[in-house]
């Protein structure tokens, strides 16, 4: 059998708040180095995950190992080398910018010295040298994310927990956060993230599953899920009740949403040109499948909370 | 569940002196602030109280009224330091700072948060005593000799309000509700603990129910007796009761805690 570096490994990982089971018996891996991601609608049990992770929520039953430690026996060990950004900024309001991370770096018994280089280094990282003494509640948006970002790097990290990283912010941010993290990527640094933004999940991530109601949905590289699932492409139409017709002769697998129907396939010019034809119709769009695609077809449609 | 859960003897970690530096690094930032308080109060109290009010009064077990009060200022500032500190200040950073949240995404862990926090309030009612009796013997109204060992004194006082605060911080269901314990159990403390009048005017069972359940009775007792130099045996006895509600509250307002944030 080949061994593979697990950074984090689950199975049949169960979380019940009493009756509610919040994440029901859910089993994957972490493979060191990569880039993995956590997808759902809200409540589908990405964050009670991320936090039995994190060893600050407690797993009612399964296995869950964090570098090869179980994760209630070993939490200090395991959150040594763990970076953590929350989905909710938790800055320290009483601290400057500087003494955010100065303070922090104390948790980690990392010596001062030590501290101050890597203080400074990170501060260039995360382009905030020129905030270094302003409150952090001044901060824009944009900003506190990147501290929050420095701050889950004090300590080195070869895991960071990421939560949302990018929610909220201006196109502009969500850029540099990206960067940062390909950056990190590169330097071999394993990173978990949770995310709304499917785009973000196709750009980003090597591997991801797609959790709904406590349970994974889906497995795998994001190009390879939009294959299976859907397919290279969607031709996108007005619902017109006579199209219906036509398509059920040809037998093409598609989904009515409003007022759009949407043609899942992997030659979309071909379908287009022939619904043209034999159709008769005026509106066509074809794009590329993108993962949000994949996920409204196996989440659903209907809003959550 | 079993009540026991709330009894279980917590192991303390050295990593809590981090949350402790943590504190004192934002007391520090305000240092001239914080230190105003504790140096103005006493001065009040005593114009208004000791030397105003108390011109009426003879005098109350052979002391004058301003000396009187004097070491129940302290012990009443030291009650204020650590409580409010483990109530409002601990809600604060626990709930809407999400300080803890930060803290134990570290190799920290919630234990050595509260235990941190408890021994940071603690810290405060001991500040506040080292400045305050200064003040006092500034106005004549302190015997030095065993003076200095209200410090150390006012930080195990202090310990116990914070551990008592941190049960009501545990408890509440928002910050509003931490208003009640102060106006039913703070309020009647600084009141009928024998700190501006003596003890021995109020009917016997409410004597009684001091002793046995108004912390600040047995503070103000100790306290009042280092201030006047006389040391007794007797004061053992508060200083056991002391030791023990510590002890228990602090098990207790650790295990509340863990209870209210490990889920």
């Amino acid at each position: 059998m080949v061994t593979i570096n697990h950074i984090i490994k689950a199975e049949g990982l169960v979380k019940r708040y009493g009756e509610f089971t919040a994440v029901d018996d859910v089993s994957f891996y972490v493979e060191e180095g990569e880039m993995f991601g956590f997808l759902g609608p809200n409540g589908a049990g990405k964050t009670t995950t991320m936090k039995m992770i994190q060893c600050i929520s407690p797993k009612t039953s399964g296995i869950l190992e964090v570098f090869g430690m179980d994760v209630s026996a070993h939490p200090r060990e395991i959150k040594k080398d763990m970076g953590v950004v929350p989905q909710e900024n938790n800055l320290d309001p009483d601290f400057t910018v500087y003494e955010n991370l100065r303070n922090y770096s104390r948790y980690f018994d990392i010596p001062p010295k030590e501290a101050e280089k890597r203080i400074e280094e990170l501060l260039d990282f995360v382009q905030l040298q020129d905030k270094k003494n302003v409150m952090s509640e001044f901060l824009s948006g944009g900003m506190k994310r990147r501290l929050v970002l420095a701050r889950s790097l004090l300590n080195n990290p070869r895991l960071i927990m990421l939560d949302e990283p990018t929610v909220g912010l201006d196109p502009q941010a969500r850029h540099l956060i990206w960067e940062k993290l390909r950056s990190l990527k590169k330097r071999g640094v394993t990173i978990v993230l949770t995310t709304h933004y499917l785009d973000e999940a196709e750009k980003l991530c090597n591997r991801l599953v797609v959790m709904d109601y406590g349970k994974i949905v889906v497995e795998g590289e994001p190009e390879q899920i939009i294959e299976d699932h859907i397919g290279t492409g969607v031709v996108e139409v007005d619902n017109n009740p006579k199209l219906v017709g036509c398509l059920q002769k040809s037998g093409l697998s598609y989904e009515i949403i409003g007022d759009t129907m949407m043609i899942y396939t992997n030659d979309p010019m071909h379908i287009a040109s022939q619904l043209n034809m034999e159709c008769s119709l005026d509106k066509i769009t074809t794009r590329k499948a993108t993962l949000e695609d994949v996920f409204l077809k196996l989440t659903g449609r209907k809003l959550r909370e | 569940m079993s009540y026991l859960q709330y009894f279980q003897i917590p192991e303390l970690d050295r990593r809590l002196l981090k949350v402790w530096l943590r504190n004192k690094d934002v007391f520090m930032k305000n240092v001239k602030l914080n230190f105003l308080p504790p140096f103005l109060e006493p001065i009040l109290y005593l114009l208004a109280m000791g030397f105003g009010l108390g011109a009426f009064i003879d005098d109350i077990d052979g002391v004058s009224y301003a000396q009187f009060i004097a070491p129940a200022l302290i012990a009443v500032s030291v009650m204020y330091a650590s409580f409010f500190e483990c109530t409002y200040s601990s809600y604060v950073r626990m709930y809407y700072q999400k300080t803890f949240d930060a803290i134990i995404a570290t190799p920290l862990i919630i234990e050595d948060v509260i235990a941190g926090e408890l021994f940071w309030g603690a810290t405060r009612s001991a500040i506040n005593a080292l400045v305050m009796i200064p003040v006092i013997a500034a106005f004549g109204l302190i015997d030095l000799k065993y003076a200095l060992l209200i410090v150390p004194f006012a930080f195990l006082a202090g310990l116990l309000f914070a551990c008592i605060g941190m049960c009501f911080t545990a408890l509440t269901p928002n910050i509003t509700v931490l208003e009640y314990p102060t106006l039913l159990f703070i309020t009647p403390m600084f009141l009928f603990s024998g700190t501006f009048f003596p003890l021995k005017v109020l009917p016997e069972a409410i004597q009684y129910f001091a002793f046995a359940f108004l912390p600040l009775t047995h503070i103000v007792r100790i306290i009042r007796a280092l201030a006047y130099g006389s040391l007794e045996v007797s004061l053992i006895s508060s200083l056991l009761w002391i030791l023990m509600a510590s002890f228990l509250f602090f098990v207790l307002s650790m295990n509340l805690m863990k209870k209210k944030l490990i889920v």
